[in-house]
């Protein structure tokens, strides 16, 4: 009997033990740490189980506890339901946070200024605002600067105006667009990029080669879009000041305010000034032009999160006037005479957009949007005797729709566009007038597999008034081979209308002949142009000596079948004729970034171009174009304190290839040139110091080794004279420039 | 005009699915459904989400690697819930009520065993390191 019982006691032991062993633990409110007071009524139990427990009023709970049990859910009505891990028996003091709390642990693994996605089907990176701060970027043109794959050159030696290049080929043939909106086309081709301040740049996304169909059928080597800084998210009160030793002066100042749970608005206000003369190179004629320009700008943005629906609603004016030429000139009393040289460009432009989107709040994957957007842009300039004088009206819309076939993997997006452009040319006496307009539709599809493969391919029909009807493809494809590798191919078509004067208006700079070969096209007499452009690139990223780094290899060819072929190759004329034979553009890149040690990032890239056009004279080199080139970017920045305060400091290293020039072998001894450059470098640094999350300052220095084209302007002494020309410019004109400024914001 | 019928049979698509979610209650054509999946990382997301999809009917499918909460759209008259748990849980993740075998659970990467605790305390750490 004693040995029964003995054995049911024993049995009964470890029940009895388990029993006792109790969990206990106290809830609390995040929100009031200070007076600990415990959540009464919330849940807690083990995971996959039915034990469970409800915390009393001082908020304690006690439930019990198995070895085998080993997490802990927590939940409570209005708050996150945590998941608590158990090892002991020691008491739980655990804070509950509210749902409405924002995310309290913010990840700040550093974010890459430049982002190279491994997932994205098309060769697209994103230039973040953190990389635009690395140069003084002082509107979009200059934004490239520390980017190798955006090629930096001078279109004249009168205006300095900036022209960026990708695949080897000028911005005509890129679409840079303003939040998808194709922006920088038609009449604001030379100076339109810039007349988007920099600091108003939010990010920039660059896509080589074929682009998408989404926004039309012009890209031809790439699209570039500039996401503009918006209401809601941009500081609530932001100033930039820049102040350079070659007289410029500049002033932004951004203002964003609340005006409801819904709407948001900004005011975006630039101002650039420059009005000293400076001729350091003494041949009588401004090395920079007087210029100033105002730029206004101001957004609504319209957000109903419940409700699915987004906009932005854009209204901008600018006003922009330069004025260049001799040293000694006075529009007053000089314009139209031959007293002095001298040249005036003021550009008036009015722009709106309306964006507004729609996410089905059921369907998140299904949105429709429409943009619709106007402007306006007026011209008006004369070169010494040459008068030039563009308006141009444009009108874009497109509506579209994006959803999935069958499951998230298959996604389209499609729609249509509408275009109206309205040409107003007067070059010298003759007056150019032509009106454009188009309908398009577009289905693009894009599949990804989640794992190692996707593809995206685009087609759009497009009826034109002055291109005919006509079909656009463009396909991408992307394929991971093995971790951290990823193949890109792509290939594409398009097609777009050359706006001969506007893209080439440095000619009006010159003594140079205009010829049109008038071939019975519809545009100036000639055709439209068409090319194709593949491409494919391989990215690696890698961790070598525990150190971040990626390497790309890319090659692209753009095949022209018609281009309007520039002919700079006599030196008293310009001619524009359709192309007769090949038109080839060959860019082929090796990029490396790597983090040599903490915070010391390093870019690296060579570029080698092949680009040869059949002339009417022979297969050349396209003119003042490097064969090839070697980048070098090193940033190096001190980790930022508690306030954000730190040191940054940039150096950009640019060696720039043998360039050809073009042919001035007709011309007298004295105003020859080479038939090649000599290779040079060009040397840019910079240095921030940030105060605070508030407040910081910049010093820097362009082209510090002093590089300098020693005879810009031929004939610079006889600018009314057969031989004058400012367009063959390969090197900056200006020496070293310094420059400094300050940046203050209120979040 | 055949903008405007484009234009028009754009809006229809979606009115059209709308209603249909009305008319029948029973089997929606585009069912919202949110339920816990067991996980860790990143390489679970893709995982547990690729998983999701790949079930016919499945529209669409997003999973938070902090709170565990797994969201989906289905297509009920083609696939019901408890196929895409079983599914989620072949791959290896625990669904509630659908807990994945050992074999499943051994296949996914070592990084992902998310019953392990010490792998747990391995990710808090990582975090933490990019917390700085």
């Amino acid at each position: 009997m004693k040995k029964y019982i003995l054995s049911g006691f024993i049995l009964l032991f470890p029940i009895f033990l388990f029993a006792q062993t109790n969990l206990k633990g106290m809830l609390m409110d995040k929100q009031n740490p200070k007076d600990n007071l415990g959540v009464s009524g919330a849940t807690v139990n083990w995971l996959n189980t039915n034990i469970g427990a409800i915390t009393n009023e001082k908020g304690w709970f006690t439930i019990p506890y198995k070895k085998e049990y080993k997490k802990l859910v927590v939940s409570y009505i209005g708050y996150k339901t945590d998941t608590l891990l158990v090892n002991n028996l020691d008491v739980i003091h655990h804070f509950i946070t509210s749902e409405s709390d924002l995310e309290e642990v913010t990840i700040r693994a550093k974010r890459d200024a430049v982002q190279k996605s491994l997932f994205a089907t098309a060769n697209t990176f994103t230039v973040n605002n953190d990389e635009l701060l690395k140069a003084a970027c002082c509107n979009l043109a200059e934004s490239f600067e520390t980017n190798p794959s955006i090629d930096v050159s001078f279109s004249d030696a009168l205006t300095g105006t900036r022209q960026i290049q990708m695949l080897g080929l000028k911005s005509p043939y890129l679409q840079i667009m303003q939040e998808n909106i194709p922006s920088i086309r038609g009449a604001a081709q030379a100076f339109g990029l810039t007349f988007t301040p920099g600091t108003w740049v939010e990010s920039i996304q660059i896509t080589k080669g074929a682009g998408s169909v989404v926004n039309g059928f012009e890209s031809i080597s790439g699209q570039i879009n500039a996401e503009l800084v918006k209401p809601f998210s941009d500081n609530k009160f932001f100033l930039n000041a820049y102040s350079s030793l070659n007289g410029r002066l500049e002033l932004n100042t951004h203002f964003n305010e609340r005006i409801s749970d819904k709407w948001q608005t900004g005011l975006y206000i630039h101002g650039n000034y420059r009005g000293e003369k400076f001729d350091k190179n003494n041949d009588n004629f401004l090395d920079a032009p007087l210029a100033n320009q105002i730029n206004v700008m101001n957004r609504w943005q319209y957000t109903d999160a419940q409700n699915g629906w987004v906009s932005f609603i854009n209204v901008r004016f600018l006003n922009d006037e330069k004025q260049t030429g001799e040293l000694n000139f006075n529009p007053e009393t000089d314009k139209g005479t031959t007293n002095a040289w001298g040249s005036e460009i003021d550009t008036k432009r009015f722009e709106t957009s309306l964006k507004l989107g729609y996410v089905f709040p059921e369907l998140p994957f299904q949105n429709f949007g429409l943009q619709v957007a106007y402007s306006n842009h007026q011209q008006d300039s004369y070169f010494g005797l040459n008068v030039y004088d563009i308006k141009h009206e444009s009108l874009y819309s497109n509506l579209l729709f994006n959803s999935i076939i069958g499951d998230t993997r298959s996604k389209f997006k499609t729609g249509i566009n509408l275009t109206y452009d309205k040409f107003d040319e007067l070059v010298n006496s003759t007056n150019y007038n032509r009106k454009e307009n188009s309908i398009g539709a577009f289905f693009e599809y894009a599949f990804d597999n989640l794992d190692n493969f996707s593809l995206t391919a685009g087609i759009r029909a497009d009826t034109h008034s002055l291109l005919g009807t006509f079909i656009t493809p463009r396909v991408h494809v992307r394929y991971v081979p093995w971790e951290k590798g990823v193949f890109r191919a792509s290939a594409g078509r398009g097609k777009r209308s050359a706006n001969i004067f506007a893209e080439n208006q440095q000619l009006f700079a010159s003594s140079r002949q205009i010829n049109i070969d008038d071939v019975g096209g519809n545009i100036y007499g000639l055709n439209a142009e068409v090319a194709w452009n593949y491409g494919i690139s391989y990215l690696q990223k890698f961790n070598i000596f525990n150190k971040k780094g990626d390497i790309t290899f890319d090659f692209y060819r753009t095949d022209f079948s018609n281009q309007v072929v520039v002919d700079w190759e006599n030196p008293q004329e310009i001619s524009f004729y359709d192309l007769d034979g090949k038109s080839i553009a060959d860019s082929f890149q090796v990029e490396v970034n790597y983090e040599l040690a903490k915070n010391l990032d390093l870019r690296t890239a060579f570029k080698y171009f092949d680009i040869s056009t059949d002339y009417k004279n022979g297969k050349f080199q396209k003119p003042i174009q490097p064969n090839n080139r070697f980048f070098a970017n090193l940033s190096y920045e001190t980790t930022a304190k508690e306030n954000g305060s730190q040191w940054k400091f940039d150096v950009t290293f640019n060696n720039i290839g043998k360039q050809r020039l073009p042919n001035t072998a007709t011309n007298p001894t004295q105003y020859q040139l080479p038939k090649y450059t000599e290779r040079y470098s060009l040397l840019n640094s910079q240095i921030t110091k940030v105060f605070s999350n508030k407040f910081e300052v910049y010093l820097g220095s362009e082209n510090l080794t002093n590089v300098q084209q020693k005879n810009p302007i031929l004939a610079s002494d006889n600018p009314f004279g057969a031989y004058f020309d400012t367009t063959i410019v390969y090197s900056p004109i200006f020496g070293r420039a310094v420059y400094a400024g300050l940046r203050f914001k209120i979040k | 005009m055949k903008k405007i019928l484009f234009i028009f049979s754009l809006f229809l698509i979606g009115f059209s699915s709308q209603a249909q979610d009305v008319k029948q209650e029973k089997k929606k054509k585009n069912a919202k459904v949110a339920f816990e999946v067991n996980g860790i990382c990143g390489m679970c997301k893709k995982r547990i989400e690729t998983a999701a999809l790949k079930t016919k009917g499945v529209k669409f499918a997003i999973w938070d690697v902090k709170s565990h909460q797994m969201n989906i759209i289905l297509d009920e008259r083609k696939t019901s819930l408890e196929t895409v748990k079983q599914n989620i849980a072949n791959v290896g993740h625990d669904v509630k009520d659908f807990i994945a075998t050992d074999e499943a659970y051994n296949s996914v990467h070592p990084c992902c065993k998310y019953r392990d605790s010490k792998i747990i305390e391995d990710h808090k750490g990582e975090l933490k390191k990019k917390k700085n």
